[in-house]
């Protein structure tokens, strides 16, 4: 047990230098170049290779690559050439906005498809079950922004339940407004996914519903509704864990794109524009945190996973 | 009389076609008598054991006939009257010992299972039930088996937990649906003196469904022998095993292997 852990642990450190290290190589390669941002494109050779001394990229890649390694673990992600500021301070703000963001449109994808996957298995082929099958296609089909722009357009345009573009005036006025701003764009991240989970919960439940230990259950004189929720939800379960887990990384990247639909000022936002203005030491920074949120969360699935399935326990 | 089937059919029907999985079923059972149903797959005695239980689900198929349990007609009742009759006075074993049981719960919960749906008991007097059930059953060290996972147990082991469950109310008649068929021999031959001592100590009635005559022999009274959802021989066990008056029966008794056909092998083994 604790042999699988440290395993894992080795797994998840060696994940994220991969995937801050390709981030690395993939800037390095892309055109564009920080200092065409910075001193603008009349700049001479001279004030150009100047800057590019003291941002240390005349350095090797392996080279800029160790320093940055080295910064991580002292805390220092280095300095925005956009904003002239440090890294983590101009992210702290942000994180939080992201991270609420995305971990409430995971709490909806969880409120939202795991009492109606349960519901569509336990009615199979009843009303609710059959619109909910036509509703999940269309939601599942519509990606997360063009929901968001329908979205904003009925509860902010049609119903003005909130003013699109008000986010830092939300955030002023306290928790709750700030939350319920929130909302409209964790729903246009949560209800494509929670579609999915919806469908996946369902034929996991219906699965499990066949299995022979079922029909033990229903021999010892259990009701319909107890062989599903005493029996079949755990079992069923299990795979949908999993899929939850991996949806956590797809719900983070959602939220990049919803943030510049609904003017939400996290990271995603800014890993946009930072992308746009080469601004290395930020978008570092970002790719590293998405990437350890991912693999965290996986990881935790992961553990769950066995507390789910007393097979996995002894291995 | 204990149970009293008349004309039982089981017809099942999809989109488009109907199959009679039983044809024409009858049966009668006194208390405490163990009677054996014999036929090769696809006779219908499996059907016939899951229709009586109430385990087929009748928007998949039609079954008419008369199935008196203790007076009770057990196919004219509402799904509610059956779950009060399943478990508590009627309870069936199967053939699969390894996924019969549910791989996420623990053996004591499974065990107690039907005293949770027919009973108020609480948790202590449960489990105090339950580890009787499990000593009934022919398992040892009940109180550690209590804590395990079915995954953690042999397939024996696993049919032993399986009859425990089904006996934890004491049952008037327990149905065994091939409960040793995916065993091996010397297991078999453990949980049939099992299910013998149980006939005998607590009066339960067996139903005992097989393809293997020898096996049913072994155990049963009364023999039942079917084919292509029919009865084709009935009588005495040890009548239709060494006097059979069927063709079919006595292909039943040849397909057997024995020891002679196992040691001189050819085309027999």
């Amino acid at each position: 047990m604790t042999k699988t852990i440290l395993k894992r642990l080795g797994l998840l450190v060696v994940t994220l230098l991969l995937v801050t290290f390709l981030a690395f190589v993939a800037f390095s390669i892309l055109p564009g170049d920080p200092t065409n941002s910075i001193l603008g494109l009349n700049a001479t050779q001279e004030q150009v290779d100047a800057l590019r001394a003291q941002l240390g990229l005349d350095l090797p890649l392996w080279q800029r690559y160790l320093n940055w390694l080295g910064g991580l673990f002292t805390g220092n992600l280095g300095i925005s050439y956009n904003y002239d500021m440090p890294v983590g301070q101009l992210l702290a703000g942000r994180v939080g906005v992201t991270a609420a963001l995305a971990g409430l449109s995971f709490v909806l994808i969880v409120v939202i498809s795991i009492p109606l996957g349960i519901l569509c298995a336990r009615y199979e082929g009843g009303v609710l079950d059959r619109a909910l099958t036509v509703l999940n296609q269309i939601t599942m089909s519509i990606p997360n922004f063009l929901l968001g722009f329908l979205l904003t357009f009925l509860f902010s345009l049609v119903l003005r339940w909130f003013t699109v573009g008000s986010f830092s005036a939300a955030t002023a006025q306290g928790f709750w407004d700030w939350l319920s701003y929130l909302f409209f764009p964790a729903l246009a991240i949560a209800l494509p996914k929670s579609a999915m989970t919806v469908k996946m919960l369902r034929g996991s439940i219906l699965g499990e519903m066949r299995e022979d230990y079922i029909r033990t259950a229903y021999s010892k004189g259990n009701s319909k509704g107890a062989v599903l929720w005493r029996f079949a939800l755990r079992n069923a379960m299990i795979p949908v864990i999993t899929f939850l887990a991996m949806t956590i990384a797809d719900v983070v990247a959602g939220s990049i794109v919803v943030e510049q639909v609904f003017a939400v000022q996290g990271i995603g936002q800014m890993l946009v524009t930072s992308i746009g203005n080469r601004d290395y030491p930020v978008v570092q920074a970002i790719v590293a945190f998405i990437a350890l949120i991912v693999v965290v969360c996986n990881f935790a699935a992961d553990g769950l996973y066995r507390v789910m399935d007393p097979r996995l326990r002894q291995r | 009389m204990l149970l009293h089937v008349e004309h039982l059919k089981v017809t099942f029907h999809d989109r488009s076609s109907l199959f009679d999985a039983v044809e024409d079923f009858s049966l009668q059972m006194e208390e405490g008598e163990v009677v054996g149903i014999v036929g090769e797959s696809g006779s219908g005695k499996s059907m016939t054991a899951h229709a009586l239980m109430g385990l087929i689900p009748r928007a998949k198929a039609d079954i008419s006939g008369k199935a008196l349990f203790r007076g009770a007609d057990l196919l004219a009742m509402s799904r509610a009257q059956l779950r009060q009759v399943q478990g508590r006075e009627l309870s069936i074993i199967f053939q699969e010992p390894m996924t019969s049981l549910n791989p996420t719960m623990r053996i004591g919960r499974q065990v107690e299972d039907a005293l949770r749906v027919h009973t108020k008991l609480g948790a202590g007097e449960r489990r105090a039930r339950a580890l009787e059930a499990m000593a009934l059953a022919g398992l040892s060290d009940p109180e550690k088996l209590y804590r395990c996972y079915p995954h953690q147990l042999s397939g024996g082991m696993r049919q032993r937990v399986m009859i425990a469950a089904a006996l934890v109310l004491r049952p008037r008649l327990l149905i065994a649906d091939e409960p040793t068929t995916a065993l091996d021999v010397t297991i078999q031959a453990q949980i049939l003196d099992t299910l013998k001592d149980i006939n005998r100590t607590e009066g339960t009635a067996i139903l005992f469904i097989s393809h293997d005559l020898g096996v049913v022999k072994a155990l049963c009274q009364r023999v039942v022998v079917m084919r292509h959802g029919l009865i084709v021989e009935e009588g005495p066990a040890d009548q239709v095993f060494y006097h059979p008056r069927e063709g079919y029966t006595r292909q039943l008794i040849a397909a057997r292997p024995t020891r002679k056909k196992l040691r001189g092998g050819g085309e027999d083994g």
